[in-house]
């Protein structure tokens, strides 16, 4: 590599952009709208994720095993049920602790724990919590433990029911639905936006070679390969996105730290300024590379037209 | 050195230049005079390779540029300076950098472009204005860094479409003598111009066109019409 060509092309481009003046203010400006776009997608998708992953987490199967099934016996299935592959998590609740959490939940209802002492006996079943990866595959699950000969001790069998009825099949269902729908959705319209900011950029930075067309007249005219014409434009392009890239990173401190405070309140939680200090580098990596593609690459297609003389 | 051999040139239905044959000789200066329209700026077009013959060939130095690949020409160009009526410097660009960057495209040291770009505005008298901006220059000064810039790399041509057009009386005058003293170097040059006082001053070949055709070519001539 000729390090004299590449000093030449970079000085080149950094003087092209700084004598560009209004010109490169306004490419600037219009690419900091469109990394602030693509920026603030990010933190939409995010947001979407943690929202449709909190009602997600919500969904779950009971399984309830008749009161004369050993721990063993139920920590087996536990076993079984963990190595499907439509599994999250699978946690045990024995007989016994069942019967604290529900004293614990019936505290100040005398009436019920009196009536509970006069039992004799703890009337509560052990259970195991199954937490499928994706609503969907309850079915399968429940499928499974329908079909599981294992499942059986003495011909009968050690579960006493499934709280996966029709009702509850159908709300999972919907809800399993709604997330696929607005994954798709909420997928489909960043896309448009990511291509529609593109294109506006695209669109500027052609705008700015456009006023250039005459003087890239000239530089082929005078004997400069298309190499050496293009390349302080591809650099001055890249600038423009550097720079647009630094000033969005910067605006996003005091806009996430404030939105943050009420995406906290409005949605369980997620704080969009802490989102964005805990993956600020993944954030500086995208808009920094999508400063310097868009600006690099749209200044390559921009001047290609230019270059037939 | 340039030979046009029976080239036709054809824009549409319309025909800018028709069977020209034309040759010119090393260290000539010809001046193309014709009204507007009558194809002189398509024939310096057509010599730079700007755009091709519909028929004919065009030689320069024994290479047919018709054959020269899209990727070769900016080699072609290199052998050629080329002057504007409109000047056509880079606006962005100062004085210096202008003329330097006929130079740094063809790929010369910092060190050649530091001692010939001050030798060379000097030499068009314009050491003074080395940092000014184009817009920061009158008509004639940007015509002088422009030839400056033509003439940089020492090329065997220099091609001038109508370089005295929007200069006044002095401004022409002295683009002219300039033009002159670089003929005198060795350097071949041919120009277009309306201007009957550029090519009475010039008093060397004068080729007329009218419709597309050479109707004469005159050695040590006038202009006429």
């Amino acid at each position: 590599m000729d390090w004299m060509i590449v000093k030449r092309v970079f000085v080149g481009g950094g003087k092209n952009f700084v004598r560009g003046g209004a010109v490169s203010a306004a490419t600037v400006l219009v690419m900091t709208v469109t990394l602030a776009i693509i920026g603030s997608l990010i933190f939409l998708s995010a947001l979407l994720s943690f929202t449709l992953d909190t009602v997600k987490d919500k969904v779950d199967i009971s399984v309830y095993f008749v009161t004369t099934a050993t721990e063993p016996a139920i920590l087996a299935v536990k076993d079984q049920l963990e190595k499907l592959p439509e599994v999250d998590t699978v946690t045990y609740m024995s007989a016994a602790d069942a019967l604290t959490a529900f004293r614990g939940r019936h505290a100040n209802d005398q009436l019920t724990l009196q009536s509970l002492d006069l039992l004799g006996y703890n009337p509560l079943d052990a259970s195991l919590t199954v937490r499928a990866k994706d609503p969907s595959k309850y079915e399968v699950i429940v499928n499974f433990l329908d079909a599981s000969p294992a499942l059986s001790t003495s011909g009968t069998s050690i579960i006493d029911r499934i709280n996966y009825d029709a009702n509850n099949k159908q709300a999972i269902d919907r809800l399993s639905l709604a997330i696929t729908a607005t994954r798709q959705i909420g997928l489909a319209v960043i896309i448009l936006f990511v291509i529609a900011s593109i294109l506006i950029a695209f669109a500027t930075i052609r705008l700015a070679i456009y006023t250039s067309k005459e003087e890239i007249a000239v530089m082929k005219l005078v004997g400069a390969s298309n190499a050496y014409v293009q390349a302080p434009f591809v650099v001055e392009g890249i600038i423009t996105g550097l720079i647009a890239a630094v000033l969005v990173l910067f605006f996003f401190w005091p806009a996430t730290w404030y939105v943050g405070l009420k995406t906290a309140a409005w949605f369980g939680g997620f704080n969009l300024g802490q989102y964005y200090v805990s993956h600020f580098a993944l954030i500086f990596v995208i808009l920094m590379l999508s400063g310097i593609l868009l600006g690099g690459v749209a200044s390559i297609f921009a001047i290609r037209k230019y270059l037939k003389v | 050195m340039i030979y046009f051999d029976r080239v036709s040139k054809r824009y549409g239905k319309a025909l800018a230049l028709e069977g020209v044959t034309l040759s010119v000789a090393p260290k000539e200066f010809v001046s193309i005079v014709g009204h507007s329209g009558a194809g002189k700026t398509t024939l310096l077009k057509l010599l730079l390779a700007e755009e091709r013959p519909t028929e004919g060939t065009i030689f320069f130095e024994s290479v047919d540029v018709n054959d020269l690949p899209t990727q070769a020409l900016h080699h072609y160009r290199r052998k050629i300076g080329t002057v504007f009526q409109d000047f056509r410097l880079i606006p962005n660009k100062t004085a210096y950098e202008n003329i330097a960057f006929a130079m740094e495209a063809t790929g010369r040291t910092d060190s050649e472009i530091a001692s010939d770009v001050p030798y060379i505005l000097e030499l068009v008298n314009l050491a003074d204005k080395a940092t000014h901006f184009p817009d920061q220059l009158s008509g004639g000064e940007k015509q002088r860094i422009a030839i400056g810039r033509a003439i940089i790399n020492q090329p065997d041509l220099i091609v001038a479409d109508e370089p005295t057009g929007n200069l006044d009386p002095i401004n022409t005058y002295e683009v002219v003598e300039i033009l002159k003293k670089i003929n005198e170097l060795g350097t071949t040059i041919v120009i277009t111009t309306h201007n009957k006082g550029v090519v009475d001053a010039i008093g060397k070949r004068v080729v007329t066109m009218d419709a597309g055709k050479v109707v004469r070519d005159d050695e040590g001539g006038k202009y006429s019409l």
